[in-house]
């Protein structure tokens, strides 16, 4: 209850953790406010039905609000004005056509979205990001994003008790020094790091990628260290396989 | 959407350019071109002419036939353990996945009377729109995306007029994205004013192609991108991105490994959607050559090295690129051993 994990990933395609635990949060009952900013729905609907979990009746019964990024974006950008005024609500992308940047309007999407309503049986709200990354390469600051996601944390993990999980990408040669400072910032608060890496002896069929764990109990001032687990994994069709690192299927 | 790395001169890239639009017509799929610095008339009469008939075909089947059973016979000695690994097929033989073409041949005009084309020519497009809503980004982005918009809406590739049965696809083209005839001027400062109109442009072609029926390659000029961190966000806003490097002008167009071939193809990135896996190759070498009437990318297969001097800058380079393609699960090759459009 109220954590907040960081997903990230360096060369490699941490995606296969977002849908992991869409499908996670979705299966516990919880409600999930999805905010998917760089794929459409039916990519995460189409995944999300291998692993079990219908998106579309999810939707349907309320507990996943899905923000669609590429298509908010294009209302914004054809879309009429008198639809605006219709629902009444700025677009939670609203920072892109204008020069003020902050996501206020993004975060009072994602807390309208969490805040239970009376008939609500759902078990801790659930915030989802996927990717961070692509709010800077919209236009917005490092710090708009940084305090974004603060907002975030006293809005879902403080109040509502409930977590958020986001998705960043980073590597060490990065140039992209805004990037670099928020997935930075991040790590420092981030509860839980999920960073999944790919081989440093390269490409390799049967191993995927490595994943680190790291439990940040040094930030809960016990005076403990942080505990890491790593493990190598394979990613299939319907499932991903973790195994100790040196131990694959293919090797054995 | 598929994301192309120019060469430094922009030949090899811009002859890939044609022969996706030039598979497009072939496919009968309609066409949007979109250039600022060559009128896209002039670029579809320059479209490679497709093989339509099976002579060529056979002739590429007999070549691959013969140097197979040449030495068949032959059983490795020392190398023992690769006995057992196919050979080493730089061409194929079997598998048929779009269209050959003739690069010495123009595309007759005849072939497009069937299909619709657009094109969007900056210059020309300047002069006459009024302003548009354009979300602070380079007005000539700005325009290119409303004219896309516009032509997706009315043909119908959105699915948003029931009443048109045949579907359709629609292929974009746009040539040097980013560069200085676009307005934009992110290849000529390193501290560019508005670093975000590339990405943000990118974004709204992504929401404009998933939600309907397009693919669209874009060619733009990377070496000459100062902010590297521009071309991260870029290769994470797209689909497929390869890049071209020619070999002209560099020490490799003299290096005798490299002597058969014009470039190295680099795959950075592959789709991965709808799926949690994405198609993986066994080979992540690949490099393309310009024969008199076809061009070919084909697994970098090199010689053995024979000399007793050991060239150790060649090695090096070899070895840069590899870590470099294999890194990681993100650069994958595409699983066609050799693309022909």
């Amino acid at each position: 209850q109220g954590k907040f994990t960081l997903l990230r990933d360096t060369r490699t395609d941490g995606s296969f953790l977002v849908h992991h635990f869409l499908s996670f949060y979705l299966r516990a009952g919880c409600k999930v406010c999805f905010v998917a900013l760089l794929q459409s729905f039916s990519h995460y609907n189409i995944v999300a039905q291998k692993l079990g979990v219908s998106l579309a009746a999810a939707r349907e019964r309320g507990q996943l609000v899905f923000l669609e990024g590429l298509k908010s974006c294009l209302d914004l950008l054809f879309g009429e004005e008198r639809e605006e005024e219709q629902t009444g609500q700025p677009s939670p992308l609203q920072f892109i056509s204008e020069s003020a940047s902050n996501l206020k309007a993004l975060f009072d999407f994602v807390q309208t979205s969490l805040t239970p309503t009376g008939g609500d049986s759902w078990k801790g709200p659930v915030l989802l990001v996927d990717d961070l990354g692509v709010l800077l390469s919209l236009g917005a600051a490092p710090v708009a994003v940084l305090d974004f996601i603060h907002y975030c944390r006293v809005a879902v993990c403080s109040q509502l008790k409930g977590n958020i999980v986001v998705l960043v990408h980073s590597h060490e040669d990065s140039e992209d020094e805004e990037n670099e400072l928020v997935v930075n910032s991040l790590c420092h608060h981030s509860d839980l790091i999920l960073w999944a890496e790919g081989l440093a002896t390269g490409f390799c069929k049967d191993v995927h990628g490595e994943i680190k764990i790291i439990k940040r109990a040094s930030l809960e001032l016990r005076g403990e260290q942080d505990h890491v687990q790593i493990y190598q994994y394979k990613i299939q069709d319907k499932n991903v396989t973790f195994f100790a690192r040196g131990l694959s299927a293919a090797v054995l | 959407l598929v994301f192309t790395e120019e060469d430094k001169y922009g030949l090899y890239s811009s002859l890939l350019f044609k022969y996706f639009l030039a598979e497009g017509v072939v496919c009968g799929h309609d066409l949007f071109v979109a250039s600022a610095k060559e009128h896209p008339d002039n670029i579809l009469k320059e479209l490679p002419a497709p093989l339509l008939d099976d002579t060529y075909r056979n002739e590429l089947g007999e070549e691959a036939t013969t140097v197979k059973s040449n030495d068949f016979q032959d059983s490795m000695k020392i190398a023992w353990r690769y006995q057992n690994l196919p050979k080493m097929e730089a061409s194929p033989t079997s598998t048929k996945f779009g269209h050959y073409y003739d690069v010495s041949k123009t595309m007759s005009p005849e072939l497009f009377q069937s299909i619709k084309w657009h094109s969007f020519y900056l210059p020309e497009e300047l002069s006459s729109q009024p302003k548009m809503k354009s979300c602070n980004m380079n007005s000539a982005y700005t325009r290119l995306l409303h004219s896309i918009q516009r032509i997706i809406y009315q043909e119908g590739f959105d699915g948003s007029d029931p009443q048109k049965k045949q579907k359709n696809i629609l292929r974009i083209g746009i040539q040097s994205l980013g560069s200085m005839l676009w307005g934009d001027d992110i290849c000529s400062s390193e501290t560019p004013e508005d670093i975000h109109s590339l990405t943000k442009f990118l974004y709204v072609l992504r929401g404009l192609l998933r939600k309907s029926l397009s693919a669209c390659i874009i060619t733009l000029p990377a070496h000459l991108i100062q902010n590297k961190a521009i071309m991260e966000r870029v290769t994470n806003l797209s689909d497929t991105v390869v890049g071209l490097e020619s070999f002209i002008g560099s020490e490799r167009e003299t290096n005798p490994l490299y002597k058969d071939y014009h470039g190295l193809v680099h795959v950075h990135q592959i789709p991965r959607l709808n799926s949690l896996i994405c198609d993986v190759s066994d080979t992540k070498d690949l490099a393309f050559r310009l024969k008199r009437k076809q061009f070919t990318i084909e697994r970098l297969h090199l010689p053995p090295d024979l000399s007793d001097t050991v060239s150790r800058a060649s090695k090096q380079d070899l070895a840069e690129s590899a870590k470099l393609l294999s890194s990681g699960c993100g650069a994958m090759a595409i699983g066609k051993k050799h693309l022909d459009f």
